[in-house]
């Protein structure tokens, strides 16, 4: 065969193969937003289910997973963040260093029903915090740490280092150093990580089975120490769980989850091309 | 003066510590898992756990031989890769090499698009539309099956595998296509028979990646694979995961009692599998780098 | 044995980066209100010496040092934090390094870390110090515009007003030119050269004819050693040592 020719074949197949990874999604978003449109109103966001979830709203669900993902961050972000830091300004290359990202890598790859498992052990057990706010925002925190340290570390390494030797040069204690002169520049990818985090925990449902999730709830959370139902784990139970529920009501269900989601990805995207157009150094 | 000193060294300690938690959480998720499974191993031997051909939770004795639950996990899994791993592989080839800079944007957007939606929701499109299409094109009672799994799960290795095989090819350096081309061949052989073998090690690591998530995907494997835990002996039969077997019978287990255990030692397999796959990524990546 | 003028002394100093000996054996002395000029060819250890003077070179991770360098008598690492030590000696770098904030803020940022919020001392030290670097009449009207705005001359102006907001004693300059046009280059110059009644300077530069322009007095370093120190006049008309004439003459570097 002519090279040329062969080339062609080659690139038309690779094309192909894009597509169908890109196609599909697609055709995804199209099917539930097609399907799930019509099942959105005032009344579906903001309103408690009724007659056994069958008709009335989400809003114990979507209140929930705001809950639980804001909780998640504040526990999250600040560990992660402080991790991130250790890892390019303090540590050199030792054993402990490489230990530490050793160990991120294979916090990022453990099972997500795994996290579930511990924070059951740990949580809910152990530290007798029952099924509750409290235990499934720790697991879920625990669970995004990868997320947050990784992309906080990418945009501290991204400030130049030549930053760092200017304020000590000046006077600077290391610590103010990191503080003045290299976080806030790395402020915009942080940000991003921690956006990517929330979306992660916000479309979680193994983790939180066994830690907070509730089947039904009459009345809303109110305080850390209660049960919630939560939009991944009501669309898990509406499908699979509960017969006789409008298919409407469940496109919709995931309709809003994806939105969630989805729009938090994009905001992420967003300020991180955003952030790369305008640094000048 | 002194109070500020007081005050970075209390910061930078606890900037130390907070680097050392991953590793404590790491032990600690280890622990605990063993602390809960560990009990099942005083009335039932490792070897029958593992190799036990049936699952009997609550039946009278109960039977705790996870075999069944390996098997559909292996099947399951095999299968997404079978899928998920030519086509990944393609698809990384064409937006590193092949696509206008432009679309490559575009390409990689939509690709961490389809990172980023929910297990429950890809698992809620698989059963409600992929099921019934796989029930009707093999004319068989149930469309919850292990292909039905594997389909589903090879879109969920898909993002991991084309975004690090994307970053191994890319980071080809330039001076052996440059080489290539100078030599006389064309893109494509370019493309195939130098970048491609250049970038393998890379690649492993993201195929690796991409069989690490699919082994521990949890909700969207439950709702598709019609949970039977039996030992398959064919793609179109429904099938249960060790994951979709925690998930789904946590809530009925009594805590402490050896069912609760035995989900724990499930936990302790799967934490095991998935800590070996993601260390030895980890090296390919690494020597992919140098 | 201390030389009564000597701002710094420096005795029996080696660097070593690993087991790559970058400096050996230095003995020198640096008087108050000269313009010390280093030259010698790349890896003379010429930017070693000048990050010693100011520990920056403990930032490099693999370097050690050894001796003792004392300024006004004090030796360097034992009798001073390294906060103080940095802002009284300041350092100016081959590259204008300003950092990605106002010009306002970067004149300020090393009396900032000192914890001086007063916006009177900060505008009577903004003013003070880029009418010492004559930059004042230049961006007294935008000093809240990013410093990134301003042209590479400028830049490197900043940098120095930046270190003389915090009233150090000794200036340090590691190539300061070597990015700039002539132009840029005649007004750096001209300020040493009145910089150096209020302070102690030392500029390191690949230029050979730039430290017989403005040194005082002139060391030729080569390979980690100094081969040779003297005035500068003497050493342009009279090198004592073969490898210092070929270097000055051009005949390597």
């Amino acid at each position: 065969m002519k090279p040329r020719l062969a080339q062609k074949i080659a690139f038309a197949f690779l094309l192909l193969a894009t597509l169908l990874v890109v196609l599909p999604v697609l055709v995804i978003l199209l099917i539930i937003v097609a399907k799930g449109a019509s099942a959105i109103s005032w009344d579906f966001l903001f309103s408690m289910p009724r007659d056994g979830m069958t008709a009335g709203g989400i809003f114990p669900a979507i209140l929930g997973t705001l809950y639980l993902v804001i909780g998640a961050i504040i526990f999250a972000v600040p560990l992660g963040v402080m991790a991130a830091v250790y890892l390019v300004e303090y540590s050199s290359d030792n054993w402990l260093s490489r230990l530490v990202k050793l160990s991120i890598v294979n916090l990022a790859g453990v099972p997500s029903v795994v996290y579930g498992l511990f924070g059951l052990g740990i949580f809910v057990t152990f530290f007798r915090f029952g099924a509750s706010i409290l235990s499934g925002s720790l697991t879920l925190g625990i669970m995004i740490l990868p997320v947050i340290i990784t992309s906080s570390r990418e945009a501290l390494e991204s400030v130049p280092r030549h930053f760092r030797t200017v304020s000590l040069s000046l006077g600077a204690s290391r610590w103010q150093t990191i503080r003045h002169s290299v976080l806030p520049h790395a402020l915009p990818g942080i940000l991003t990580g921690m956006i990517l985090g929330l979306g992660r925990a916000a479309g979680e449902t193994a983790p939180i089975l066994f830690t907070v999730a509730a089947f039904y709830l009459p009345r809303l959370p109110q305080s850390v120490f209660d049960q919630t139902m939560a939009l991944p784990y009501h669309l898990y139970v509406i499908s699979t769980q509960v017969p006789g529920i409008a298919e409407n009501v469940r496109y919709g269900t995931a309709l809003v989850l994806l939105s969630l989601v989805l729009l938090l990805n994009l905001a992420a995207i967003l300020i991180r091309s955003r952030f790369r157009r305008k640094k000048k150094w | 003066m002194r109070v500020r000193k007081l005050k970075e060294w209390l910061i930078e300690k606890s900037i130390l510590l907070s680097g050392i938690f991953s590793v404590v959480f790491v032990v600690l998720i280890f622990l605990f898992l063993l602390r809960e499974g560990l009990s099942l191993f005083r009335g039932e031997s490792v070897i029958d756990f593992i190799f036990g051909k049936s699952w009997y939770p609550i039946s009278d004795p109960p039977r705790f031989g996870i075999l069944p639950l390996i098997l559909g996990s292996l099947l399951v899994t095999l299968g997404a890769a079978a899928i998920s791993v030519p086509i990944g592989i393609a698809a990384a080839l064409y937006i590193a090499e092949v696509a206008p800079l432009r679309l490559r944007e575009a390409l990689k957007a939509g690709i961490e698009l389809l990172a980023a939606i929910p297990s429950v929701v890809i698992g809620f499109i698989g059963l409600i539309t992929l099921g019934p299409w796989i029930k009707n094109l093999f004319n068989i009672p149930t469309g919850l099956t292990a292909l039905t799994g594997s389909v589903t799960l090879a879109f969920m290795a898909m993002p991991t595998i084309v975004s690090i095989a994307e970053d191994a090819i890319t980071a080809v350096p330039r001076q052996y296509r440059e080489a290539a081309i100078a030599m006389g061949a064309t893109k494509w052989q370019t493309t195939w028979r130098i970048v491609a073998r250049a970038a393998r090690p890379g690649m492993l690591a993201a195929v690796m990646l991409g069989i690490g998530r699919v082994i521990g995907e949890t909700m969207a494997v439950m709702m598709v694979t019609g949970n039977a835990a039996i030992i398959p002996t064919s793609f179109l039969q429904p099938v249960r995961t060790l994951t979709a077997t925690i998930a789904a019978e946590m809530g009925e287990s009594v805590q402490g009692g050896p069912h609760y255990a035995a989900l724990f030692a499930i936990g302790i397999v799967l934490f095991v599998i998935t800590f070996l796959i993601n260390g030895v990524a980890d090296l390919y990546l690494h020597r992919s780098r140098r | 044995m201390v030389d009564p003028a000597a701002k710094f002394s420096i005795r029996a100093f080696h660097v070593h980066y690993g087991q790559f000996s970058a400096l050996r054996d230095l003995n020198l002395e640096i008087l108050a209100n000269e313009i010390f000029t280093v030259i010698g060819p790349a890896n003379s250890g010429k930017t070693t010496f000048l990050h010693s003077l100011n520990r920056l070179i403990d930032l490099v991770p693999v370097s050690r040092c050894r001796g003792e360098i004392s300024l006004d008598g004090i030796d360097i690492r034992r009798g001073l934090e390294i906060e103080v030590l940095r802002r009284k000696v300041g350092i100016v770098f081959a590259l204008p390094l300003p950092l990605p904030i106002s010009i306002f803020e970067n004149v300020v940022y090393g009396l900032r870390m000192q914890g001086i919020r007063d916006p009177r001392r900060l505008n009577e030290a903004v003013e003070r110090s880029l009418r010492e670097s004559y930059l004042w009449e230049e961006v007294k009207d935008r000093l809240r515009t990013p410093a990134m705005n301003l042209s590479g001359g400028q830049q490197q102006r900043l940098c120095m007003a930046r270190i003389l907001a915090g009233q150090p004693d000794v200036l340090l300059f590691d190539e300061p030119t070597s990015g700039l046009d002539p132009i840029s280059t005649a007004r750096i110059e001209e300020t040493l050269l009145i910089l150096k009644k209020k302070y102690t300077i030392v500029l390191v530069t690949n230029n050979v004819a730039q430290a017989a322009r403005v040194g005082d007095r002139t060391a030729f370093f080569l390979m980690g050693d100094m081969i040779e120190v003297s005035d500068t006049g003497k050493m342009f008309t009279t090198p004592a040592d073969q490898r210092t004439s070929d270097y000055i003459t051009g005949k390597f570097g």
